[in-house]
């Protein structure tokens, strides 16, 4: 295993994460895709620890923080969503253009 | 000339006696804190008195108890050893003068500090109640502890600048408190008619100060006393001129005849300043003047004449002043003349060279007048008019008040043993012994002043007869006036009975040694010893007058009438004597025609041309510049105007405009779309990412 397969991956995750933020219009699954993003973020850190063999795994530290961030993320997300949703009826991104101006 | 300066010189050394007596210590070393403590004391209460206990007079009084106490100790020192001292600070040069600060001590200071500090503090007490309430009250003490610093700065200065410092400080003090009830006209004229008399003097004051101070090329009296002595020949030349006009300057002060006419004036100010001026303070200091250049009315080239003149002007103030007050019915203004009397008394015996007989009748009458205008005052509280035609019978009504003012009374016309007897016959003592060495003008003066003696015992006893005896004719009931003003009155009471017995000739001469400390040498024509044969004229002429004011004036000379008006109501008019003598009572009555002769002769010949001239002025110069300068400001805001609506506004308008459209096209690249913004962002990173990688 070398260090380019993992970075392939992450990018490979990354992009597809990036693809669907960009893309999908339901809300739900923006943010579905913003995780996919933070864990290709992960591996990468991960992978770099242990390429670096960093005797304080900064690395490996820094993804339970991206983990614990995330975790908050999707749950404040998730419940802006829930909230938009009861309002509106509706989850599309598309039709969430208060942020004009 | 030369001879004539060194005869002068000789003289000055001939009769130069010698003193014996210390510096005084500490004590004198410290003395220059009794004018500056007043000083700096009247502006502490004007900007802070509002806020201090009873608005200002707490700290008035505490500085009069100051100078009281400190003055009394640099008393007891110079009666134990003897004080001659003094000290200056240099302030700066003009030319060849220098401009010094300092304080003299000797007895002659000592004496008006002691004066104004003792006579001053009880006038302050007493004008706690009686300017109770007034509108004004912060303001009055303010200027009335600065008219108590003026006479200060006046009695302590060692040169001709401090000293008329001190002078005009007095003069423009006493312009505000003489005009203290402004809302009333005439107070206002008596103020200025106070003022402008006093700066006729006072311009004479200039002039012979500076005709001293140029010969002398000195401001300083002890350098000038020297220049004297070492034979300055200008100033032996021009002595008379200069004796002349500071005499001028000193009957200014002193209301001598003919600048008197601004004395009796000045009662249109508070009672407590009226006691003030006409015991210790102002009045005094025209004979304080003579009594400090002394030495310099004793030689012989000139001051021949110098004092001949002086005796004939203070004996005929003495005389004819005194007449004035027979016809007056303002309390206050019989008061108000028998003191410019009185200063006729002091000023002639300066001009007969008995230096401790004037000052000696200056220090009794400081606690007499003080005392009399003091009862004045508080009659006047209690009638509430100043007319003795509304008053009597208060004897009953007012008994301190009486027995205070019988006391002074006494004092005034020289009833043994109060303190006027002593003085008064000290002082015509010592003329009669001048006149009897062969002077005309003293004989001048015996005669005017035995006869003045017999004339303040009658309008005295005029007086009292009008205001304690008899019926009372005023309005409401009048009552005793509160402690706080009848306890001054009784320790002034106790001055004006004992301070006689200060120098009784031949027992006592505690009041000879007081004076006898002085900074500069001088010789005395003082006589020290009872005249017998005077008494046995005095006296009995005293008890004359006196007992014909009581038969013209006493009460069995009141008539009542019993009236019965239309409704059939009795009731019982009193109607007191009036005398009328044909020619003396209109003259007496309009002041020998002095005010009018001023009036018609002096004041509207210059003050109508002055006053046309300044309607011109003001009319076409003055007026001229308002009008130009609002039509020259109307003009310029125009254009102001102008400028503001196009090139101001313009400006911003413009700015706002170019903001509002770049942001109208900005706008439309950020529709709202949440996935447009990630997308940019995102772009926005490789686009940094980008750059990393190429450079």
């Amino acid at each position: 295993m070398t260090i380019i397969q993992f970075i392939i991956l992450g990018a490979a995750m990354f992009a597809v994460g990036l693809f669907g933020v960009l893309t999908r219009r339901n809300a739900v699954l923006v943010l579905a895709s913003v995780e996919v993003m933070l864990a290709a973020v992960n591996i990468n850190l991960v992978a770099f620890d242990t390429y670096l063999a960093d005797p304080a795994h900064t690395g490996q530290v820094f993804a339970l923080f991206v983990i614990a961030l995330a975790a908050a993320e999707v749950g404040i997300g998730i419940a802006i969503v829930l909230m938009i949703f009861r309002n509106r009826h509706s989850a599309d991104v598309d039709e969430l253009d208060l942020m004009k101006y | 000339m030369v001879a004539t300066a060194l005869a002068f010189a000789g003289f000055v050394q001939e009769h130069a006696e010698e003193v014996h007596a210390g510096d005084g210590g500490t004590l004198a070393e410290y003395a220059w804190l009794i004018p500056l403590v007043p000083m700096v004391m009247a502006f502490v209460i004007l900007f802070f008195g509002k806020f201090s206990p009873w608005k200002g007079w707490a700290m008035a009084a505490g500085t009069l108890g100051f100078v009281a106490v400190y003055g009394t100790a640099l008393t007891v020192e110079n009666l134990r050893e003897g004080i001659v001292t003094q000290s200056a600070i240099n302030v700066g040069d003009i030319g060849v003068f220098s401009l010094e600060w300092g304080v003299i001590v000797d007895g002659l200071s000592i004496l008006m500090f002691f004066l104004v500090g003792v006579v001053g503090f009880l006038v302050f007490v007493y004008a706690k109640g009686y300017m109770k309430g007034d509108a004004r009250h912060t303001w009055f003490f303010a200027s009335f502890t600065l008219f108590v610093g003026g006479m200060l700065v006046l009695v302590s200065a060692p040169n001709f600048i401090q000293l008329i410092l001190g002078w005009e400080l007095v003069g423009v003090a006493s312009y505000l408190l003489i005009g203290h009830y402004w809302e009333d006209l005439d107070n206002v004229d008596a103020a200025n008619k106070a003022f402008m008399t006093n700066k006729v003097a006072d311009a004479a004051l200039f002039l012979g100060a500076v005709i001293m101070a140029v010969s002398a090329g000195s401001f300083n009296f002890a350098e000038i006393f020297t220049a004297m002595a070492d034979g300055q020949t200008t100033l032996a030349t021009l002595g008379f001129w200069a004796g002349l006009l500071l005499f001028i300057g000193a009957m200014g002060k002193s209301a001598q005849f003919p600048l008197h006419v601004w004395l009796p004036d000045a009662m249109a100010g508070p009672t407590p300043v009226s006691a003030l001026m006409h015991a210790a303070t102002m009045v005094t200091a025209g004979v304080y003047l003579i009594a400090r250049l002394f030495p310099f009315y004793q030689v012989p080239e000139f001051a021949g004449d110098l004092n001949t003149i002086i005796v004939i002007i203070g004996a005929i103030t003495l005389f004819f002043m005194g007449l004035l007050a027979i016809v007056q019915d303002d309390i206050k203004r019989v008061l108000a003349y028998s003191t410019v009397s009185q200063l006729g008394y002091m000023m002639a015996a300066m001009g007969v060279g008995a230096y401790t007989a004037g000052l000696f009748h200056l220090f009794t009458h400081a606690f007499f007048k003080g005392l009399l205008f003091l009862g004045a005052g508080s009659i006047i509280h209690a009638v509430h008019s100043n007319n003795m035609s509304d008053m009597g019978g208060l004897r009953k009504y007012m008994p301190v008040t009486f027995w205070t003012f019988m006391i002074g009374t006494a004092a005034l016309v020289g009833i043994f043993p109060f303190a006027g007897f002593w003085s008064k016959d000290e002082i015509i003592a010592s003329a009669y012994f001048n006149a009897s060495d062969g002077e005309a003008a003293a004989w001048f003066m015996v005669v005017l002043s035995i006869s003045g003696a017999v004339i303040t015992a009658f309008y005295m006893a005029r007086a009292v007869n009008l205001t304690f005896f008899g019926t009372y004719l005023g309005e409401g009931q009048p009552h005793e006036s509160p402690a706080i003003m009848t306890w001054p009155m009784i320790a002034l009471a106790v001055g004006a009975a004992t301070t006689g017995l200060l120098n009784i000739p031949g027992l006592t001469q505690v009041f000879t040694d007081w004076v006898t400390t002085r900074a500069f040498p001088i010789t005395e024509h003082h006589f020290e010893a009872v005249n017998f044969g005077l008494l046995a004229i005095i006296t009995p002429a005293v008890l004359i007058g006196l007992g014909i004011g009581w038969l013209l004036y006493g009460s069995q000379r009141e008539l009542h009438h019993t009236v019965t008006d239309d409704e059939g109501h009795r009731s019982v008019e009193v109607e007191r004597p009036s005398y009328s003598v044909p020619v003396l009572t209109p003259v007496l009555e309009h002041g020998y025609y002095i005010d009018d002769l001023y009036m018609n002769g002096v004041v509207r010949p210059i003050m109508g041309p002055i006053a046309d001239a300044v309607v011109w002025t003001d009319d076409t110069v003055i007026d001229a510049v308002p009008h130009l300068t609002a039509a020259l400001t109307s003009e310029v805001g125009g254009v102001v105007v102008w400028t503001d609506d196009k090139a101001v506004d313009g400006f911003y308008h413009a700015a706002v405009g170019s903001v509002a459209a770049v942001g109208r096209f900005l706008r439309q690249f950020f529709p709202g779309q949440v996935q447009q913004y990630v997308a940019l962002s995102f772009a926005g990173v490789v686009a940094i990412a980008a750059l990393f990688i190429i450079f």
